[in-house]
């Protein structure tokens, strides 16, 4: 139970160890998140279209500004619609894209354990 | 313009005589014990029909006739030999010409090749088979025609997008289609053996080899897509999980997981039902994948000329054979010997069913997250996107467990089995991640979920390792290729955490430094060629030791038709690329310069490389 | 009686996947951004076009006025097609058209405005793009119906007799 909780610290605290990086690579982060809506099947990061090079100077900035990643997501969102995220958040339009597949490994694991295994 | 006739009579040859063969077939099928030589012949004759007609539009291309639409809008005089032939199927028709010549082919040679089968299941497999010619004769011939005249006839063609002129992009679809349709012969043989109900351990040591075969160019196909990506499209990535690649990956995912369940039917007879559904599903995306890439239903960097009266063709016709396929199943196949299923849970047995388990997990998701966009606009209209993080949150945290049992896996016996010599087993594990330990200590960043992957990534290398001296020859193809799997997984792994890159603007003369590397900006020069003129960036860069590269990137401006590329100038050593890509600025005078060092890029492509070649050791092996 | 449960509901899930599918066929796929929600403007700070000065978004926009924000530029094509409707907005005069300069020379904006006229009432700047994407636009050209600092409506690429009816529409 100790060692438990001790995980469950280690586990709490880790996303803070991540938040002292260069500013680059986190603008390099962002950007790659962030669809380009020029030429639809490349992140803003990938782009060199005007616009995406004109983005990468925005999320500069309003990381200047110190906002922070989800933030600055958000403010995308409300620009452009969800559509410009690349990692579409848990909403209720979102639900079956990303529990569906965890459904299939849960019925597949149930599937495989009932109908074949033995335990002896 | 003659190579445009006989090619498109070639076409209508080879259609009527698709369904002749049904006729025939038909006749054999209820007449004979001996399979009848006039459907060998025929179907050799259609096999030639199709190459006629091939060879007429590549000879199109090399003439550059332009009086045939397709060589009009995709080549150019200009053009290098080497590209006009390319060209052919760097097309939505011509590709599709390549679809059926491998479709001809691989039922040809499975009807010479194949010995010891019952005649009847013969004929059945060339039926099913004919039924997909015939579909795509008409899908070719109706909507996407080749051979179309143009008049008057223009002098000059609009040329060939100049990022597929590519040399691995070249030999691409051929190599990927050689994979992609050679699934249809799984499909088609599955189909035919389960209406004979004849499916049984010799059929899955027939079937295998053609399992072996697809698979094998379907790996070789998606490793020439993806090297293209990293040369061409100027972005140092090689996986984007763009829609176009994730249908590619779809049926590898399939044929992967059949490729091991086919090794418990070969053996036991068991899991009959599950091969049936594997083998149709794998076709059943490569035909979908079609359908999703060629119908423009996505948007996605790789475009085809999109038409929606193609994508309702396919459509239509994929649900046919879809229909089809559930009625031949539910009608034919009775799983009677549900009792004999139980394993014990430590067997090899079990440890290929978690192997699928996991498989269908990772395809499941890959599916869904390339079509879920479609659904939820159909359904409510709102219009989201589907990106690396979705895949990468989902996918990663299970590839965990499933190295581990990639290591353990192989090394348990058939029905009933006990872990002997745990002690090395165990020794390692915690080799393995005092080592991932070791290896990312100086690095803060996701270091828990980075340790873990990486120590369980080198548990199977080692483990794998180990097996080469200790076991030697014995499964010598699988231990190939999931020490090529760990290789690959490792690579890619320290290929994103150790990644450095430098962005910034800068002018002729110019110099960036920072604390690790001086990049100088020397000079600009020009260069005109036959089909492009091109601007050529000179950089000296050096890093800490002192080491100096020189770099010679390049902004192209193709003529035909005219687009502008940015060429990156890449420096491959066995240990780490060095990646440098410029761009330039609207209304500025200083160009955008982008540097990446990219560590074990090329065992990345090496261990993919190694993957299939375990597959080709194992088709050799079954020959023996 | 389940033996017939299993393969009817597999065929109705197909049948559903083709509808999706088939339905899917219809509409176009390239994205664009909702056009008719309304939204608070951008507060931002840029130079005005002529004579360099700085200025503050708010000192262009009132309240009670209806404006058209123009995003144009000298290099795009489009720019030069749409440029006519805008003087003939213009003439009209109910409506105060502002120009946004995006990514341009000075030089070449100054000579198009000189070749085809100026319809705006002020220009001011957008040298690196990023107040464009403040606005939420991604390309040139970009129109906007503001009234009481609200977006009304947006008009994407270069506008048309359509969008300039409707304009005149919202004017009355």
């Amino acid at each position: 139970m100790k060692f438990f909780k001790f995980f469950l610290i280690v586990i709490i605290l880790f996303p803070l160890s991540s938040v002292n990086s260069e500013g680059n690579d986190k603008r390099n982060e962002i950007t790659k998140n962030l669809r380009c809506l020029i030429c639809q099947g490349q992140s803003v990061y990938d782009s060199d279209s005007e616009f995406a090079n004109s983005l990468k100077i925005v999320v500069d900035k309003k990381l200047q500004e110190g906002l922070s990643e989800d933030q600055i997501y958000e403010y995308f969102k409300t620009k452009y619609g969800e559509w410009i995220l690349y990692d579409p958040g848990l909403n209720k339009n979102t639900y079956i894209l990303w529990l569906l597949p965890i459904l299939i490994f849960l019925i597949g694991g149930a599937i495989i354990y009932k109908s074949f295994i033995v335990k002896k | 313009m003659i190579y445009s006739l006989v090619g498109y009579y070639s076409l209508i040859l080879g259609l009527i005589i698709g369904l002749s063969l049904f006729y025939f077939s038909y006749k054999n099928f209820n007449n004979s014990n001996v399979l009848d030589t006039k459907i060998l012949s025929f179907t050799f004759l259609q096999l030639f029909f199709v190459v006629i007609s091939f060879l007429c539009l590549i000879f199109s291309f090399v003439i550059s006739d332009f009086s045939n639409v397709t060589v009009f809008n995709n080549s150019h005089t200009t053009k290098p030999l080497f590209y006009k032939i390319s060209g052919t199927w760097g097309n939505h028709e011509g590709s599709l010409l390549l679809w059926l010549l491998v479709l001809t082919l691989f039922i040809f040679i499975f009807l010479v090749r194949t010995k010891n089968q019952p005649v009847k299941y013969k004929i059945l497999t060339l039926v099913f088979q004919q039924i997909i010619i015939v579909g795509f004769f008409l899908f070719l011939i109706k909507t996407s025609n080749p051979f179309n005249y143009i008049f008057p006839i223009p002098t000059e063609g609009l040329g060939l997008n100049p990022i597929l002129q590519d040399p691995a992009l070249a030999i691409h679809p051929p190599i990927l289609y050689l994979g992609y349709v050679g699934s249809s012969i799984i499909f088609s043989s599955v189909l035919a053996a389960t209406s004979l109900k004849i499916i049984s351990t010799s059929w899955a040591s027939h079937i295998k080899k053609w399992i072996l075969i697809s698979w094998i160019f379907l790996t070789l196909g998606i490793l020439l897509g993806s090297i293209w990506a990293y040369y061409e499209l100027g972005w140092g990535g090689f996986w984007f999980w763009d829609p176009v690649e994730n249908v590619s990956l779809m049926p590898w995912l399939a044929l992967t997981t059949l490729l091991h369940c086919i090794l418990v039917l070969e053996k036991k007879s068991i899991l009959t039902s599950w091969v049936i559904i594997l083998s149709i599903a794998t076709f059943t995306l490569s035909m979908c994948g079609t359908f999703l890439v060629r119908s423009g239903i996505l948007n996605s960097v790789h475009t085809f000329a999109n038409d929606p009266e193609r994508g309702l063709f396919i459509l239509v016709f994929l649900f046919i054979l879809i229909f089809l396929s559930i009625l031949i199943f539910f009608f034919f196949h009775k799983d009677n010997n549900r009792k004999s299923y139980s394993f014990f849970w430590l067997s090899k047995e079990t440890s290929i069913l978690i192997n699928n388990w996991f498989m269908m997990y990772f395809l499941s998701v890959v599916l869904i997250g390339t079509v879920y966009p479609i659904f939820l606009d159909v359904i409510s209209s709102q219009k989201i996107s589907v990106g690396p993080p979705f895949y990468h949150k989902l996918i990663i945290p299970f590839l965990i467990p499933f190295l581990l049992m990639m290591a353990i896996g192989p090394k348990l016996k058939w029905i009933k089995s006990q872990l002997e010599d745990k002690v090395y087993l165990i020794s390692f594990l915690i080799i393995s991640i005092l080592l991932a330990f070791l290896i990312l200590k100086n690095f803060n960043q996701n270091i828990l979920i980075n340790t873990i992957l990486i120590s369980s990534a080198l548990y199977l290398f080692f483990i794998t390792l180990r097996d080469f001296f200790v076991k030697k020859y014995k499964n010598i193809s699988q231990n190939i290729a999931h020490f090529g799997f760990s290789l690959l997984i490792l690579s890619i792994l320290f290929n994103n955490i150790f990644a450095s890159e430098i962005i910034t603007n800068l002018k002729v003369g110019e110099t960036f430094e920072n604390s690790k590397t001086k990049i100088v900006f020397e000079s600009v020069d020009q260069k005109k060629e036959k089909n492009y003129n091109a601007i050529i960036a000179n950089f000296s860069i050096s890093n800490l030791n002192g080491e100096e590269d020189r770099f010679s990137p390049e902004l192209r401006i193709y003529n035909q038709p005219i687009i502008a590329t940015s060429e990156a100038d890449i420096k491959t050593t066995l240990m780490s690329d060095k990646f440098i890509v410029i761009n330039l600025v609207q209304n500025q005078d200083f160009f955008n310069v982008r540097y990446q060092v990219k560590p074990f890029m090329l065992w990345i492509w090496l261990s993919v490389i190694l993957i299939s070649f375990a597959g080709i050791i194992s088709f050799l092996q079954k020959r023996l | 009686m389940k033996n017939k449960i299993l393969p009817f509901s597999v065929i109705i899930i197909f049948g559903i996947i083709f509808f999706i599918f088939y339905k899917g066929l219809e509409d176009s796929k390239i994205y664009t951004p909702d056009v008719n929600t309304k939204k608070e403007i951008p507060l931002f700070n840029t130079k005005e076009f002529f004579s360099g000065e700085n200025v503050n978004s708010s000192s262009i926009f009132e309240l009670d006025k209806v404006y058209l924000l123009n995003i144009w530029s000298s290099w795009c094509v489009p720019c030069r097609q749409e440029h006519p409707l805008l003087m003939n907005l213009n003439l009209e005069n109910k409506l105060n058209i502002i120009g946004m300069n995006y990514k341009d020379n000075l030089k070449n904006a100054e000579n198009f405005l000189k070749e085809l006229g100026n319809p705006y009432k002020e220009i001011f700047i957008d040298l690196d793009g990023t107040i464009a994407i403040e606005w939420g636009a991604y390309g040139v050209p970009e129109s906007f119906l503001i009234y009481n600092n609200e977006i009304i409506k947006k008009y994407i690429g270069p506008l048309n007799q359509e969008s300039i009816d409707e304009i005149n529409l919202f004017i009355k």
